[in-house]
């Protein structure tokens, strides 16, 4: 896994509130048995004017000229600031997948949706949780200068605007170590190999149906 | 003090505790359907790892397979490639499977329940979201992403923060034509799509107690549609006859001392929650949902809403966006909202409970000319099996709907079986988000019975009504 330690970056806003995962990357695309791939069909429904098709080439494809990411100015952005509850709906992983192969490895909201939120970690993305209040100011201040861009530091879990207000995030220590580190909690489980024998041996004891 | 339900069974699977509050917790049964296990197989492989328990874990394809005719096996090669590495990655593992040709082939969360897989106390996860359904045998049933799923072949634990847990009592006998997919719908509306958020609920009350053990499961299963990370019920004897017998449930010596255990699994008289919410079922009418978000619901004797009466600008412009996808005009009765499909069948309400409820309402009559396509989907094959040697089939047929073989089908559209652009959909699945069921298709969740009666009338119907 890709490590994350700090980014400063274009920020492109998605105001809306509950953006699903069928949205983020809708189910025709989940047929894929690769983890990557998925950039070019991140947000596709809102994104292009046609149904889009597994393995398409996207190039020459029509895109709707009033959704976000299609608008010059947010091309290049690695900052997705989104409203709350982003990414409820299913388990696929192809979701943070999509977002980070498009290019974004950080996503700002008031709230995400457990799953979600859980495997963007597993990926290299940070999702950052800020206040209601202070999501609204940087959506504010991202509509009114172009080329607006955030600094993201895991190390010190802040959040710096352009005018250099600072804001704080909360992140669980084990996460934002493996995060640093790029490393694979797989290994990490695993020199636990003996603990995990041990709880076996007793739980067969107490109920041997399940072995 | 005593312990909730959820604290009970977590603290049976603490396999270590770690110093940042977290846990390393044992998952007893893992469920793995084609879409989400792929790339997991392949982390494997990649590493030279092997399955830590390779018996925790039953697959089923579910999500691609077709539901018409299967001899010609799978047509879109796509699907068809994404099924064959289950298969596959099944044989080099050495993890059961039932195929798309077995008998006990289903959705993943039909199939499990089904075959004894799922028992009281257990941990259960699965690579998604709706794993929430099996909490209704008191488990701790969670949906997981890919990497986890690699997590638990690898190592048979995932690392977890504990969540909080909220009680939602549903007090009061459950008036005739509420089931437990209007209770899900119904508390949805209340607490809205991330009320449960960081939560694991409990279901409890008398109208939670009279509901079957289909109608737990559908209710449980619509637990992540409220955003938490589980739902669950405690187990009694509804839930004990349902396991007993099973394929893969304990048999003589050990379902006696299994039953010992399990009929501890109940939150304690005196255990605290987080939250607690509680409803009155005089309060519940069966649910429709309008927008295009499972909390946007209303009961059927509503009308759609008017954009006035939203509670904050973000409310406000979510429903004018719902308005214009879903086709609707502010105050328009629910009622008044005619139909193109129907479906009948998914992890929500797949199961024979479901089917015998909704051929009850189309027994002796015609599916509406304005409904292009009636789908009746059984969730596994033992479920049509099962409805056909109740003659159920005959009943669907006769009143024209369609009666397929089993799969997710129509309730996410990664099959063939899908809403064109712009078609109105009455359906007992649990997803009613943009494009779900087909890009551009129009989602209205409902039960089985109330998605029959739809299918009759052309238009929704308030089924206490139905004669």
């Amino acid at each position: 896994m890709q490590a994350f330690t700090h980014l400063n970056a274009l920020v492109a806003p998605m105001d809306r509130a509950n953006v699903d995962t069928d949205a983020i990357i809708p189910k025709q695309f989940l047929k894929s048995i690769k983890r990557t791939g998925y950039g070019p069909f991140l947000f596709d429904e809102w994104r292009y004017e046609d149904r889009g098709e597994p393995e398409m080439d996207c190039t020459h494809r029509p895109k709707r000229a009033d959704f976000v990411l299609n608008q010059p100015r947010y091309q290049g952005a690695q900052i997705l600031l989104a409203r709350e509850n982003f990414g409820c709906g299913s388990s696929r992983e192809h979701a943070p997948w999509a977002i980070l192969d498009y290019g974004f490895s950080c996503v700002i909201a008031p709230s995400f949706a457990d799953i979600f939120y859980n495997n963007c970690f597993k990926n290299g993305i940070l999702p950052i949780v800020l206040d209601d209040a202070i999501v609204d100011q940087l959506f504010k201040e991202c509509a009114a200068v172009e080329g607006y861009r955030l600094d993201i530091g895991l190390q010190t879990q802040s959040v710096t605007t352009p005018s250099g207000h600072s804001f704080g995030f909360e992140i669980e220590a084990f996460r934002k170590h493996c995060l640093i580190n790029g490393l694979d909690d797989i290994g990490l489980t695993l020199q636990e190999a003996d603990s995990i024998k041990s709880y076996e041996a007793n739980r067969q004891q107490s109920a041997p149906w399940l072995f | 003090m005593g312990q909730t339900l959820f604290d009970k069974v977590w603290q049976q699977h603490v396999v270590k505790q770690n110093d940042d509050g977290s846990v390393l917790l044992y998952i007893d049964r893992h469920l793995v359907h084609e879409v989400t296990s792929p790339q997991a197989f392949e982390g494997l492989r990649l590493t030279g790892r092997k399955p830590w328990k390779a018996s925790a874990a039953v697959a089923t394809p579910d999500h691609n397979v077709p539901t018409t005719d299967r001899a010609m096996g799978i047509t879109d090669a796509v699907s068809r490639a994404q099924v064959e590495a289950l298969d596959a990655n099944c044989a080099e593992f050495g993890i059961t499977e039932f195929g798309m040709n077995d008998v006990r082939q289903g959705v993943v969360h039909v199939m499990g329940p089904e075959q004894g897989l799922i028992l009281p106390g257990m941990t259960v996860v699965c690579g998604d979201s709706h794993t929430s359904t099996h909490g209704a045998f008191g488990s701790i049933a969670m949906g997981i992403g890919t990497s986890e799923v690699e997590h638990v072949l690898a190592t048979q634990c995932l690392i977890q923060k504990k969540p909080k847990v909220m009680r939602i009592s549903v007090n009061g006998a459950l008036p005739a034509g509420i089931t437990g997919k209007d209770v899900a719908l119904f508390i949805i509306g209340k607490i809205g799509t991330a009320g449960g958020t960081g939560f694991a609920l409990e279901f409890a009350g008398e109208a939670i107690r009279s509901l079957s053990m289909e109608g737990r499961m559908s209710l449980c299963n619509m637990a992540i549609e409220a955003g938490a990370r589980c739902g669950m019920v405690a187990v009694d004897d509804v839930t004990l006859a349902y396991v007993k017998g099973r394929p893969y449930s304990p048999k003589a010596e050990d379902w006696e001392k299994a039953e010992a255990m399990w009929r501890e699994l109940y939150s304690d008289a005196d255990a605290e929650f987080d939250a607690e919410l509680a409803y009155e079922t005089s309060e519940i009418v069966p649910q429709v949902s309008w927008g295009t978000s499972p909390e946007m619901v209303l009961p059927v004797t509503a009308s759609v809403p008017d954009l006035a009466t939203a509670k904050d600008e973000v409310q406000r412009e979510g429903w004018q966006r719902a308005l214009q996808y879903m086709g609707l005009e502010a105050n328009t009765p629910i009622v008044d909202i005619t139909i193109d499909k129907v479906f009948i069948g998914s992890c929500t309400n797949g199961r024979i409970e479901d089917f015998r409820a909704a051929a009850t309402i189309v027994k002796g009559k015609k599916v509406a000319a304005n409904v292009k396509l009636a789908l009746a989907v059984p969730g596994s094959g033992l479920v049509k099996q099962q409805a056909e040697a109740e003659g159920l089939d005959v009943i669907f047929r006769e009143a024209g709907f369609e009666w397929r073989e089993p799969g997710c089908s129509m309730c996410l559209a990664m099959n063939a079986d899908r809403l064109e652009p712009g078609e109105r959909c009455a359906s007992t699945s649990n997803r009613n988000f943009e494009g779900r069921q087909g890009m551009g298709g129009r989602t209205h969740l409902v039960s089985p019975a109330m998605a029959a009666a739809a299918g009759i009338a052309g238009h929704f119907v308030d089924i206490r009504d139905w004669s």
